[in-house]
């Protein structure tokens, strides 16, 4: 399944640094945002758009991560050659993040 | 001059609008927030990150321009209804020039047959004599700036000349570079009487503002994902208001009526909107911290949030550097039909290879295929061929000529390229790079002028 089924979330820009929020629709999924969108796979899937450094931030209360992307946005909306300069749509290349099925609900 | 805060709240909440996210934002929302939304304040948040440095050229060329040129146009939408009701609008619409601002809202005002109207003005917050011939170095780059390169430098004030502005009656306050969430900070400290250094109170408050300053973005503007996350009637979504109540409770809701929502899920994405370590979220009043912040459903189009905290404000105070930084050229053409991405391809190695035979030399250069990899490069790989693509050549060079040079290349795909292209556009525009240096508190000085018509 994709990033999408369970999550949602919004991209903003500071001068070259993109921040995404993943969010749950339901709480009880955080743990698996936890688990699956680590730091490293955000950086595989922004493979050639992010030359600095990703950090995770952890908002448990909030069932929610928040992304920090540093020299990710092409020199910064006022410099940045890409059609889309403030790196608004980076947040839906990341909700097609694969992600494994839960597990089958056990038997009542 | 008057001291008309206290009298307005008698108990019940402050209530206090977003009648605008960005410059060219809509207007309609903000007058149906002043008729409908019971407000006590109407603030409207116009200055994105370049907005100043383009009106600070706007200026260079007409010394009484350089604030935002839709003023007028919401000053006759909503400065007799907000003057009737006892409404307080708050608006960094001066941006480059808020004197010309509030000759602006004057003369709105007097062809309205208004009276008694009081126009504060706040300036100091342009620095760029003192950036452009001083030590000050970019935090980006760490170095020195180029004093013949820098077009404007803009310190982001915080609440604290807003405040002395509402304490001391004004009835519109027009600002240039003011943090955005400051403009929201200062009418709730005013109005519940917190104190500027009680620092949990003003992370609060700066919560309240960084949820409200971008409008639609938290009424669901920017949160529709058909079938995912519906949203009604965004042809009519309306702007948020924040009910905040002395003790510190802060709910945020829209007008009822009005389109789109208000829920869990548009709050939390605006939350952390531009927010790096949600612990230390700085501003010039506050180092906010929104890690323990919570967000839950209080009724229809309701939601509550609390939790914010507050730690003290930086010295330091940080500055906008818009600096000439060379020239953008770019072209685009469309191919359509069977084997568009390939003729696509073809036109942009064509192009390349131009630009390598008889120049110029880009700085920087980028060929996009729009419709096939424009956004993400290799992150969004399409299935299958679409019909259409266009291709999209983009380059940085030194100057306006080279600009054109590389703009041309694309256009010259016509007689000189692939089969079947079409529809080619140029553009060329100068590069206005913002970059950011520090400057010590005590060397901004703002002011505040009052004006009563």
């Amino acid at each position: 399944m994709k990033l999408r089924d369970i999550a949602h979330g919004r991209a903003g820009d500071k001068g070259d640094t993109c921040n995404i929020s993943v969010i749950a629709y339901d709480r009880r999924d955080y743990p698996r945002l936890q688990r699956e969108v680590t730091a490293a796979r955000v950086r595989e899937c922004f493979d050639g758009i992010v030359l600095g450094e990703i950090v995770r931030y952890e908002l448990p209360q909030l069932g929610a991560l928040n992304f920090v992307m540093t020299r990710a946005l092409g020199g910064g909306v006022t410099r940045s050659l890409a059609l889309d300069a403030h790196g608004k749509s980076l947040s839906s290349a990341l909700m097609n993040l694969e992600i494994p099925d839960p597990p089958a609900d056990p038997a009542p | 001059m008057r001291h008309r805060q206290s009298r307005r709240l008698s108990g019940r909440p402050l209530r206090i609008g977003c009648g605008a996210g960005y410059s060219n934002d809509r207007v309609e929302p903000a007058v149906e927030l002043v008729e409908r939304g019971d407000l006590d304040y109407l603030v409207f948040e116009c200055l994105a990150e370049r907005t100043i440095a383009l009106a600070q050229q706007a200026k260079a060329r007409d010394p009484q321009a350089g604030f935002d040129p839709l003023l007028r146009q919401r000053m006759e939408a909503v400065l007799a209804g907000c003057h009737g009701r006892g409404v307080t609008l708050v608006t960094n619409m001066g941006a480059a020039n808020p004197q010309a601002a509030a000759g602006c809202v004057r003369d709105v005002a007097r062809r309205a047959g208004l009276t008694d109207l009081t126009i504060a003005v706040v300036t100091g917050d342009d620095v760029t004599a003192m950036v452009a011939n001083g030590p000050y170095r970019s935090i980006e780059l760490d170095e020195p700036f180029d004093p013949g390169s820098v077009v404007s430098a803009n310190a982001y004030l915080g609440a604290d000349p807003i405040v002395e502005a509402l304490h001391r009656g004004a009835d519109v306050v027009i600002t240039g570079r003011v943090a955005d969430p400051s403009l929201f900070v200062a009418p709730i400290l005013t109005a519940l009487g917190w104190a500027g250094d009680d620092w949990p109170r003003v992370g609060l408050a700066t919560l309240a503002g960084h949820l409200l300053e971008c409008a639609g973005q938290v009424t669901g503007g920017y949160f529709a994902d058909p079938g995912v996350k519906d949203v009604p009637h965004l042809e009519r979504l309306g702007f948020p208001l924040a009910e905040i109540t002395a003790e510190g409770g802060i709910v945020v809701t829209k007008v009822s009526g009005s389109g789109g929502l208000v829920n869990t899920a548009t709050c939390t994405e605006q939350l952390l909107y531009e927010v790096h370590d949600p612990a230390a979220y700085v501003t010039p009043d506050v180092v906010a911290d929104f890690s323990g912040v919570t967000v839950e459903a209080d009724g229809v189009d309701r939601v509550r949030v609390s939790g914010a905290d507050g730690r003290p404000r930086p010295e330091m105070l940080k500055v906008s550097v818009g600096q000439h930084d060379g020239w953008i050229g770019e072209g685009q053409i469309s191919y359509g039909g069977p084997g568009a991405v390939a003729r696509a391809r073809l036109a942009a190695e064509i192009v390349a290879g131009r630009l390598a035979l008889v120049g110029p030399v880009p700085i920087d250069v980028r060929y996009d295929l729009i419709g096939v990899d424009a956004l993400h490069g290799g992150v969004s790989r399409p299935v299958g061929e679409p019909y259409e693509v266009r291709l999209r050549v983009a380059a940085r060079v030194s100057t306006e000529a080279e600009a054109w040079r590389v703009a041309r290349e694309v256009e010259s795909l016509y007689t000189n390229g692939p089969f079947g292209g079409g529809g080619a556009s140029t553009t060329v525009k100068p590069v206005l790079a913002m970059r950011s240096t520090l400057l010590p508190r005590s060397a901004v000085a703002w002011r505040v002028d009052y004006e009563t018509v």
